[in-house]
């Protein structure tokens, strides 16, 4: 069990990053006309601008909340709040824009599948992707009611511990930190590796294509021959 | 003052014919990919009427072009940075597939295969979207040709704005012309304001504005800047695409695809010199009446020896300093001031310009009630009412639709008093404040119209874009932004789907 431990949660987030890292190099470098957004508004308006905003917004706090909770070192927040505190207000936050999330997540899905022209434009990875954050949102809810469990914010501690062993490269630390949690948390973390593996291979590009430097620029863009 | 160069163009509408041979040639060359089956680059609409997409002018609607905010500054209609980039997951302004059409074809290979049956197959319609039958089409990308659809449904044209459009209604008053359009090229596009990625630019040399298809990310944002609606998203490459003014085409010195099948001779190439540190302030005037006369000052006169010192000293090639002085554009939208801009008040300060077009005297004539000007007739009686073409044209000025009108009547007067009677009519050409050598001059350009006349080209000098041509030796020519080769396997490990390659419809479905 320690093995496969060590290979899920302190090798494999390695093989997925350094894959996600290289394969999206070659993609921007090699094929940067694939590199989009890849949006199907103008095939089908109706009810998409409440979807889509619902998932986005949904998920960019989500994304954010994970970063700053898991990476952030419990020395540092203690300053401003104690870990029991911190896990509810992870609860609480991530639970309401989870079911912001979830509930756009399932009117892009319908829409995806049940939309002719929709459909007929959709690539498998288009599907594979939305189905896949389907099963790790719910993942991710679930993980909410299991740690009603423990209010004392401890196993948020031990998880935070693995990431941030894993960002300081020390994979041992970090496979022993995650061993004793729940099964439900470890399936999240999997199957969160596994789509950020996925990135430069779908759609999910356009998420590091994000265009804050639209802010800094000139209106108009004039190129020298 | 920063000197660049344009390539711009005129639309004589006096001589459109509406035959749509520039949009087929456009299409068969650029758009004819599956994706692009709904954009035309280039269409002819019949005005009166709403449009290809729908309601394109109405910018209530669709948020398109520039507004001038209180403190003189101008900004997309769209918005500022921050709501561009807060509807960047939904964009309210974007037109659907339907606003255009959805694009169809027919199950013609039925007609061969159907079998032994009392009736005579059909070939139906099919969607090229989602690969369904259609039942009815309810839209094209030219339902209202020739006035068809109803008034009440054309006459929500937005040219329409401030006049009394009831009475046009009226068989007796009916009244219509064509417009072809296409991309306006702008001096000031808001198309590229509005994109995010900053995969939209103007090139200096020529004034082309292109889509960057390796930069762009799809973010849709130029479809709904665009007054004009002449940016598509390409559904199957997820990728913005446009008009591209034949770029090929117009380096090597060659007219437009559309311009050099037009048959009725309408269309005019040539360069214009302007004045880059300009653009913006022009484009903030506060009056959209000024937007026309202030954007003439921009364009430099390239006989003159101080524009040509400087035209040089920022880059300029002399071959283009000479094509910019035989200027078919320079000479009708400066000179004569016969051509006018597209909606101006849009303040894109668009490039490609249309000559006002004539239209015949109404039942005046019959009633012997014609008003005239001197040999001019009043142009009140008209068929195309001057307020419509000044909405359409000058942001509702009647004064410069009013000119280039007398201009063109008064070139005819001058040209048939010279060829029926014999006798130099000057006086006619001075009521409408031309010269003689002004007349002889439109009169070749507008009537003969010849080809070396109406294109004058400098070729683009591409050859100095690369500092080392021998490298280039047996390159490749076109790809998409991976070198020589696609790859010869049909999967594409990042998902690319073969343009090439239609998916929607792979085959037809025999005797359904």
């Amino acid at each position: 069990m320690s093995n496969i431990n060590l290979l899920l949660f302190g090798i494999y987030p390695y093989i997925a990053i350094f894959i996600c890292l290289v394969a999206s190099w070659i993609r921007f470098d090699r094929e940067p006309y694939t590199w989009k957004a890849d949006s199907s508004q103008m095939l089908r308006k109706q009810g998409f601008r409440v979807a889509s905003n619902l998932f986005h917004v949904g998920v960019i706090f989500i994304l954010l909340g994970h970063f700053v909770g898991l990476l952030m070192p419990e020395s540092i927040y203690h300053h401003f709040i104690s870990s029991a505190d911190k896990q509810m207000l992870a609860m609480v936050s991530g639970g309401f824009f989870g079911v912001l999330c979830l509930i756009g997540l399932i009117m892009l899905i319908k829409r995806r599948l049940a939309d002719d022209r929709v459909s007929a434009s959709s690539k498998t990875s288009d599907i594979v992707v939305l189905l896949m954050l389907l099963i790790q949102l719910i993942l991710g809810l679930l993980t909410i009611v299991v740690s009603m469990d423990h209010l004392d914010g401890s196993v948020m501690v031990l998880l935070g511990n693995w990431a941030q062993s894993i960002v300081t490269f020390q994979p041992l630390e970090a496979a022993a930190s995650i061993g004793s949690v729940h099964i439900i948390y470890k399936l999240h973390v999997f199957v969160g590796l596994s789509m950020i593996l996925m990135i430069p291979f779908t759609r999910l590009v356009h998420v590091i294509s994000a265009p804050i430097w639209y802010f800094g620029r000139k209106y108009q863009v004039v190129r020298e021959r | 003052m920063k000197i660049r160069s344009q390539i711009g163009m005129v639309l004589n509408l006096d001589k459109c014919i509406g035959c749509h041979t520039c949009s087929i040639t456009c299409k068969n060359v650029w758009t004819s990919r599956e994706g692009m089956e709904y954009a035309w680059f280039n269409n002819v609409e019949t005005k009166p009427g709403i449009g290809y997409p729908k309601d394109w002018e109405d910018q209530d609607k669709w948020n398109g072009g520039w507004v001038r905010k209180s403190n003189g500054d101008i900004q997309p209609k769209i918005g500022g940075k921050f709501r561009v980039l807060a509807n960047i997951f939904a964009n309210p302004d974007l037109p659907e597939i339907d606003d255009y059409y959805e694009p169809f074809d027919y199950d013609y290979q039925h007609l061969h295969t159907a079998p032994e049956s009392k009736h005579q197959p059909t070939a139906r319609p099919r969607s090229l979207i989602s690969g369904k039958r259609m039942e009815k089409i309810e839209w094209g990308p030219n339902w209202e040709e020739i006035l068809g659809t109803e008034f009440e449904k054309r006459s929500k044209d937005k040219n329409f704005d401030n006049m009394q459009k009831e009475i046009y209604g009226e068989y007796e008053n009916t009244f219509m012309m064509y417009l072809p359009r296409l991309c306006e090229h702008c001096l000031n596009p808001a198309c590229a304001a509005s994109c995010p990625s900053g995969a939209i630019y103007k090139r200096e040399e020529d004034g082309i504005v292109l889509i960057d298809q390796d930069k762009c990310r799809g973010w849709r944002m130029c479809v709904s800047g665009c007054p004009y609606k002449k940016i598509y998203f390409n559904w199957k490459s997820g990728k913005s695409e446009k008009c591209i003014f034949c770029y090929p085409r117009i380096e090597a010195g060659m007219p437009t695809v559309c311009s050099e099948t037009c048959v009725g001779r309408i269309r005019y190439l040539g360069v214009l010199l302007y004045d880059a540190d300009k653009i913006k302030e022009v484009a903030a005037s506060e009056s959209e009446t000024d937007l026309y006369e202030r954007q003439l000052e921009i364009f430099l006169d390239p006989n003159d020896p101080e524009v040509i010192a400087q035209a040089k000293k920022d880059g300029i090639t002399d071959s283009i300093i000479e094509a910019a002085q035989k200027s078919p554009v320079y000479k009708m939208a400066v000179d004569w001031k016969l051509a006018l801009p597209l909606h101006p008040e849009y303040r894109t300060l668009p490039m490609v310009w249309y000559v006002p077009s004539l239209s015949p005297i109404q039942n005046a004539v019959e009633a012997g009630t014609l008003g005239m000007n001197g040999v001019i007739p009043d142009l009140k009686s008209l068929r195309i009412p001057m307020k419509y073409l000044a909405n359409l044209l000058t942001a509702g000025d009647e004064f410069p639709v009013i000119r280039a009108l007398e201009r063109l009547l008064a070139m005819r007067a001058y040209k048939r008093a010279e060829n029926v009677e014999g006798v130099e009519d000057i006086e006619v050409l001075k009521q409408a404040g031309l010269t003689k050598k002004q007349a002889d001059e439109m009169y070749r350009y507008l009537a003969i119209a010849n080809y070396e006349d109406r294109y004058v080209i400098p070729t683009g000098h591409r050859e100095m874009n690369v500092p080392q041509a021998y490298g280039e030796k047996s390159g490749c020519g076109f790809t998409f932004g991976n070198g020589c080769g696609t790859g010869n396997s049909d999967v594409n490990m990042f998902g690319a789907k073969k343009v090439t390659r239609r998916d929607v419809i792979k085959t037809f479905k025999v005797g359904e």
